[in-house]
């Protein structure tokens, strides 16, 4: 049983329509996970691309028995997306948008604190389980089924991260892309906790870069309640402060978020640290070898 | 997005918000009419000249002068206008400038600190607040952490009356003063949520020998993302204040970062774009430039990013690092050929490229007949790079 996507993941997409939405939905499909329709307002009771569209996720849910929603929503519907799947029941959201405002976020995080159901992003890859579910926008061949689990803030480094391990023969649990947005869902801790508890991980990596404390908050809750090994990587050690790297939340303000002290942190803890991001597969691999 | 000194003072005034009389000179002829536009409207002499640069530590640098005098206030923005201005935040080339702002002089009785942002641990906006005006929050921070009073912002309730007076209270003021301060920290949280803002520092926070309450610095940065629904804050960029090759890679929509280095990277995805950094650097060199071309590159896209690299003549070499996901490397390799094509290649090349398409991408590169190196993976593409890079200076 690995981390919050598996083989009773039934998803709808919201915004299927759209050419992101309806490419990565397709994509979904092929690579196994059920997608049982999608959602976009207007073109309820159409059928694209093979499949049902609905007018709301309350009514995709009602008709699909679907758990989990994936949101290609553009930028200023995304937070109001997240809130709609939240109050049709969805267990899981997974907000692959990018770009939404951050105020709109500060107040669907209010909303989703106090909700049973799961986010993860935005402006996030994914969530993958191999062999059993993708959940997002990364290819789905560079993973496989094994007992490494994911946990990072970065998409392509997450793939980088994967394709290693991959290469090194093991696999992967779930690989997880928690998103750069400041303010976001699910962040390490509560992957990691997850994590901890999957019978089927037994190692996990963790890959997080400049800007915030989480991975500060993260090497502490490692310290004090993880059992099983975590190997991590901090990108932006060359970062300037002061500038936006790409993701809205890597940034060095006030002289908080920096690498160093990420990595010092994480030290501490009693986490490998993988020297070069060409590492990250070596590093948590030795250590269940 | 960062906006001036006086732009931001003209925001907070469209809130509400009391700010001294202020007149910007964007050109050398502006300056006249404008001193002699402020001693009129106000009575007085005293005046203040300060450089609008997108920086901070404008004051210790020279740039924010008190004068007396409409003809010593010409003088000062005279030796102002147009000087090289080098603050801790500028870095040692400083910075031109090229406007000011003549304001009225405040009498001040306190000088205080207040800051609006998101506090990304909790998911909400706080307001903070310092007695020890005038200097750096960070610097607060580190000293006296006590010193700073916070409160943390219910984005269904805005910032109640209660927490607003809790932070007047906290700040050691009393009577006309506090409730000019309550009514302050309310506007000022209101203009934050209506602007979109990341961060409005009023630094110092004033309050005037009369009981006012008034923003003497303010310091705003607004949400990129929200830009979009604020084209009335959009307009306030200042391109003179921004590196151009940042603004025309913005212009073609790519995250892109001069750095101090010597080796140009393009990269897909931001994390992995630190990362390309980050093994270049632990390789001995240093990177030029930070820039990821998206997941969703076109290959007109790429070749613009790449000829954004080959313009900026302190890159001595180049690599390119692609993991392709949905970014396809077969349009990666199209995009660097047809670049290269066009403005020619001068310096050495390294690619790398894994994922989706690598062998139609690797092939492209390969029958393009041009000087490229190609990498096995990340840090065979960055040992060779530094290496190439090397060998050249040396």
């Amino acid at each position: 049983m690995p981390i919050l996507a598996d083989d009773k993941t039934r998803a709808v997409v919201q915004g299927l329509t759209g050419a992101a939405g309806t490419f990565h939905a397709k994509q979904m499909r092929e690579y196994g996970t059920k997608v049982l329709g999608g959602v976009t307002p207007g073109k309820g009771g159409t059928v694209h691309e093979g499949f049902p569209v609905f007018n709301t996720v309350a009514e995709a849910v009602a008709k699909t028995g679907a758990n989990t929603s994936v949101i290609f929503v553009p930028p200023p519907g995304g937070a109001d997306a997240i809130l709609e799947a939240a109050d049709a029941g969805i267990e899981l959201v997974v907000c692959i948008t990018e770009g939404i405002p951050v105020l709109d976020m500060v107040r669907a995080r209010r909303a989703m604190d106090a909700s049973l159901c799961n986010l993860v992003g935005p402006n996030c890859p994914g969530v993958i389980t191999p062999g059993a579910a993708k959940l997002g926008i990364m290819p789905g061949y560079i993973h496989q089924p094994g007992s490494i689990g994911i946990v990072s803030r970065s998409g392509t480094l997450t793939y980088e991260a994967a394709f290693q391990i991959t290469e090194l023969g093991l696999g992967q649990s779930t690989a997880v892309g928690i998103g750069g947005d400041p303010v976001k869902g699910m962040d390490f801790i509560d992957c990691l906790s997850l994590f901890e508890a999957d019978p089927q991980t037994k190692a996990v990596l963790l890959i997080g870069e400049i800007g915030g404390t989480s991975e500060e908050e993260a090497a502490a809750f490692i310290k004090a309640n993880m059992k099983k090994p975590v190997a991590a990587f901090v990108a932006g050690m060359t970062a300037p402060p002061g500038r936006r790297m790409g993701h809205a939340g890597a940034i060095i303000s006030g002289g908080k978020g920096l690498a160093a002290d990420k990595i010092a942190a994480l030290r501490d803890a009693g986490i490998a640290i993988a020297p070069t991001p060409a590492d990250l597969g070596t590093t948590v691999a030795k250590l269940i070898s | 997005m960062k906006i001036h000194e006086y732009q931001a003072k003209q925001l907070l005034a469209g809130h509400g918000l009391l700010v001294p009389l202020g007149i910007p000179v964007l050109h050398a002829d502006g300056l006249d009419q404008a001193v002699d536009q402020i001693v009129q409207e106000t009575g007085s002499m005293t005046l203040v000249v300060k450089a609008q640069i997108h920086a901070g530590g404008r004051g210790k640098g020279g740039g924010v002068k008190v004068v007396k005098g409409t003809e010593a206030a010409r003088q000062t923005a005279g030796q102002i206008l147009g000087k090289r201005l080098v603050t801790h935040q500028t870095g040692p080339e400083g910075r031109v400038v090229k406007r000011l702002l003549i304001e009225e002089g405040v009498s001040i009785a306190r000088e205080l600190y207040v800051g609006v942002l998101v506090d990304r641990g909790c998911g909400r906006v706080v307001v903070m607040a310092s007695a020890a005006g005038g200097m750096e929050i960070e610097e607060v921070a580190a000293r006296t952490p006590e010193a700073i009073v916070k409160e943390h912002v219910d984005p269904a309730l805005g910032l109640a009356p209660f927490q607003a007076r809790k932070l007047s209270y906290a700040l050691g003021l009393t009577g006309t003063a506090a409730r000019n301060a309550t009514s302050f920290l309310q506007k000022l949280y209101q203009a934050f949520v209506a602007l979109d803002a990341s961060l409005i520092e009023v630094n110092p926070l004033v309050v005037t020998s009369d009981e006012r309450v008034l923003a003497l610095d303010c310091k705003m940065t607004f949400d990129d993302s929200a830009l979009y629904r604020h084209p009335e804050v959009a307009a306030l960029r200042d391109l003179d204040e921004e590196n151009p090759s940042e603004t025309e890679a913005r212009s073609h929509d790519l995250n892109f970062i001069k750095l101090d280095g010597n080796i140009g990277c393009m990269v897909n995805g931001a994390g992995l774009a630190m990362a390309t950094m980050d093994i270049i650097k632990h390789f001995g060199a240093s990177p030029a430039n930070f820039l990821d071309v998206g997941g969703g590159a076109t290959q007109e896209k790429v070749t613009a990013a790449f000829k954004i690299l080959t313009a900026d003549k302190d890159v001595r070499g180049i690599f390119v690092n692609i993991f392709g996901g949905i970014m396809r490397c077969d349009v990666i390799a199209s995009g660097v050929v047809g670049a290269v094509a066009e403005v020619g290649l001068r310096v050495p090349l390294v690619v790398r490229l894994a994922g989706t398409n690598v062998e139609q991408g690797s092939k492209i590169l390969a029958e393009s007949g041009l000087p490229i190196t190609i990498a096995s993976d990340m840090a065979d593409g960055a040992r060779k790079v530094v290496g190439l890079v090397k060998g050249q200076v040396s």
